[in-house]
């Protein structure tokens, strides 16, 4: 933030200070932008209560109603039409446009955190309620629509997430990690179209990595082998698909930040190219790259579409991601939720949403504390 | 910028630390000419282990090439017989009937409810993400600069499932008098109006609503890089000559940041195009071609395909074929954006999550 700067005083105030004379010439009033006093709350408590005042008078006396969503944008209109209007006519126009803009960007600011906190808000209060240690012991079997909320669990989901989301990093990391390497430790010409491909991947629709994997391996081989069937396996290779942009693009941002006097070292000491990135650039980055895959891993355990196409869902446990329907929490939330408009079954996926909201605050919050300042931070 | 003062030396001699090994870049010839007449020719040899860590780099990068190629591939392999049936009137029709004979198919009317839900997103989201950034970079206190990045990571980070879920169950019966207010009002403006009595729930404009959430989080940490590297010189320069903060911004900020503002907004306008299972629970998903975005109706590319997972073989194929249409449409607009993002002036290190 650049801090409002007070401009020095000009030769002719400082020549007029320092004889303390009341010069004939009346001083121009300095303007300060950012001074905000007593009158100016003032000015905005009233605005905001004549628009709330209008808005009541115009929508429930003079029309039926916008419904409180609609309320809320009309009164926040109004507030800014009249604080505009008062702003221009006490302080000028120049004035009041910069106050309005104040207002507006900061209101932009309040509405990043507000849906957020209602969304929490409302997985956390539905899904709370029949949350229960059986939720993590069993799974679905012999469980039907209409009995209680709190009945069966989502083991088999828990577990099925888990085994697709490790399995789907085995496989991506090593070639996100080498593809980041590539980017930034390499001079190839081919950096700049590899760049502009992984970008273009990263915008990849989760939706066209399942149909993806369901038309390369699952259509032509599912019949002769239960490995390319509907299963874990298939899973997690869409998920890898959608997991290396996003872990590839973090940890080349982490390893632009290591410093070049490391590599220059490493290379003087008479270290190969592929030894200065093993033991010096990786090691040095290694909040970073953790940082990353915590990250992807947050990505991929939240996607829903690709699973539609590869691991279809079960209600039974299924501990084999090789063989056979495998459920995923994802999966277990869309389909509860979707199916059926029985309280109770919707209920159960809101339990299932809500561990599932857990698991990604929880490795939100692991980046925060490993990575620290996300970019540009000093990273050791 | 070492960490270390042992090993700062290094730092200083630059292009005289490698001994004989090419370094990351092409300083080490102008260092050696200084002072001698025969520059002393400096050989590339690269070690075997230095052979095979560039050709496993370069292996892994190209796989990513490879592996766009495929998919786009074998998603035109698997739609031919799509295309075989439904020939050119694929991109033209709007109905999608399999349950005739010879089988209607067209991807027209998912195309239209894509778009437009794509770009009522993006117009919901750009001005929220431009002020969220302006007021992280130039508004906000160095604490609150730090929570409100984390917070749009947050909002990126949360799966698209429950956003929903919150959006189908609890946020679209709450926009519905919205949307009623609208088309009782503002019916004279084609896109507000609606048929008599209308279905106001599962809409395009509530899914729009919703799908901007989702891409508020990409534009805003996009836009927020770009205004974060104004140079500062430049706007206290606009302080000082007595501008207001307003003032600076209009100036100096946003002019900056212009590119990074459409760039970012593209990047965003993909995500919105490839939006699934938000969609999914959010729109009836039978392909309509209509501007009344208020009222019941529309259907995605990415939600349709989602709805008919597990369907026969020659829906499947159609599918496949819709996905070719939406995968082409998601490439080329994140392509242009990542272009855009990256010759902007500002752009310079603009990273994307």
């Amino acid at each position: 933030m650049v801090a409002p700067v007070r401009l020095p005083p000009r030769r002719a105030d400082v020549a007029a200070a320092s004889a303390t004379s009341a010069s004939t010439a009346v001083p121009r009033p300095r303007r300060r932008p950012s001074e905000f006093e007593g009158i100016d709350y003032a000015t905005m408590a009233g605005c905001a209560v004549s628009a709330l005042a209008l808005s009541w008078v115009v929508f429930t006396r003079l029309t039926e109603g916008v419904g409180w969503f609609g309320f809320v944008l009309v009164v926040y209109l109004c507030f800014l039409a009249l604080y505009g209007l008062v702003s221009a006519d006490r302080l000028g126009r120049l004035l009041a446009v910069d106050r309005l803009a104040t207002v507006a960007i900061t209101s932009g600011a309040v509405l990043l955190a507000a849906p957020l906190v209602w969304l929490v808000g409302y997985v956390v209060l539905k899904g709370l309620p029949s949350l229960s240690t059986d939720f993590f012991r069993e799974d679905q079997g012999g469980i039907t629509p209409s009995m209680p909320a709190d009945a069966g669990g989502g083991s088999h989901a828990i577990v099925g997430s888990l085994q697709q989301v490790a399995l789907s990093l085995s496989l991506s990391l090593p070639l996100a990690l080498a593809t980041a390497v590539f980017l930034n430790e390499t001079r190839s010409r081919l950096r700049r179209p590899v760049r502009i491909f992984v970008d273009a991947m990263s915008g990849l629709p989760s939706i066209v990595a399942g149909l993806f994997i369901f038309a390369v391996l699952i259509l032509p081989y599912a019949e002769d082998s239960d490995v390319f069937g509907n299963n874990g396996l298939m899973a997690s290779l869409a998920l890898g698909m959608i997991m290396v942009p996003t872990i590839t693009r973090t940890v080349e941002v982490v390893l632009r930040l290591v410093p070049d006097g490391l590599r220059e070292a490493s290379l003087a000491l008479g270290a190969s190219r592929a030894r200065t990135v093993w033991s010096v650039v990786l090691p040095t980055a290694r909040s970073g790259i953790t940082t990353a895959v915590v990250l992807g891993i947050a990505r991929a355990v939240g996607e829903t579409a690709p699973l539609l196409f590869t691991s279809v869902g079960a209600s039974l446990f299924n501990s084999n991601p090789f063989n056979g329907p495998q459920e995923s929490l994802p999966l277990f939330v869309f389909r509860n939720i979707r199916n059926t408009p029985l309280p109770t079954q919707i209920d159960r996926g809101f339990t299932g949403a809500l561990v599932l909201m857990l698991i990604v605050l929880t490795l939100f919050a692991i980046t925060r504390m490993v990575g620290g300042e996300r970019k540009g931070g000093r990273r050791r | 910028m070492l960490a270390d003062p042992r090993i700062s030396w290094f730092d200083a001699s630059d292009g005289q630390a490698d001994g004989g090994i090419d370094l990351t870049d092409q300083r080490a010839d102008d260092t050696l000419h200084i002072g001698t007449t025969t520059p002393r020719i400096v050989e590339d040899q690269p070690t075997k282990s230095d052979r095979i860590f560039g050709g496993t780099t370069t292996t892994s990068g190209l796989v990513v090439l490879v592996l766009l190629a495929l998919v786009g591939l074998f998603l035109l392999l698997r739609s031919r017989d799509a295309f075989d049936v439904a020939g050119w009137s694929f991109f033209t029709r709007v109905e999608w009937r399999t349950d005739v004979d010879p089988p209607e198919i067209g991807v027209l009317g998912l195309v239209a409810g894509t778009v437009q839900v794509a770009v009522i997103a993006v117009l919901i989201a750009i001005p929220l993400a431009v002020c969220a950034a302006l007021f992280i970079t130039d508004y906000a206190s160095a604490r609150w600069r730090g929570v409100l990045t984390g917070l749009i990571d947050l909002l990126a980070a949360i799966p698209s499932l429950l956003y929903g879920i919150w959006g189908w169950l609890l946020l679209s019966e709450q926009l519905a008098p919205l949307s009623a207010f609208l088309a009782r009002h503002l019916s004279w403006i084609p896109f507000f109006a609606t048929g008599d009595d209308p279905e106001l729930v599962q809409s395009m404009f509530i899914a729009g609503v919703v799908v901007s959430l989702m891409v508020l989080p990409i534009v805003a940490s996009v836009t927020r890089e770009v205004f974060a590297q104004t140079p500062p010189g430049e706007k206290e320069a606009a302080l000082a000559l007595g501008g207001t903060r307003w003032g600076m911004i209009r100036m100096v900020v946003l002019p900056y940041g212009r590119a990074g503002i459409i760039g970012g907004s593209m990047l965003g306008l993909g995500r919105a195009l490839g939006e699934t299972i938000a969609v999914t629970l959010l729109l009836p998903q039978l392909p309509l071609l209509t501007w009344q975005v208020l009222e019941s109706g529309g259907a995605t590319v990415s939600g349709f395909i989602a709805t008919r997972a597990g369907a026969d073989d020659f829906t499947t194929s159609g599918l496949m074929a819709a996905g070719l249409v939406l995968f082409a449409g998601t490439l080329a607009t994140n392509m242009a954006a990542s272009v855009i993002v990256s010759r902007s002036r500002s752009g310079v290190g603009v990273e994307t999550v």
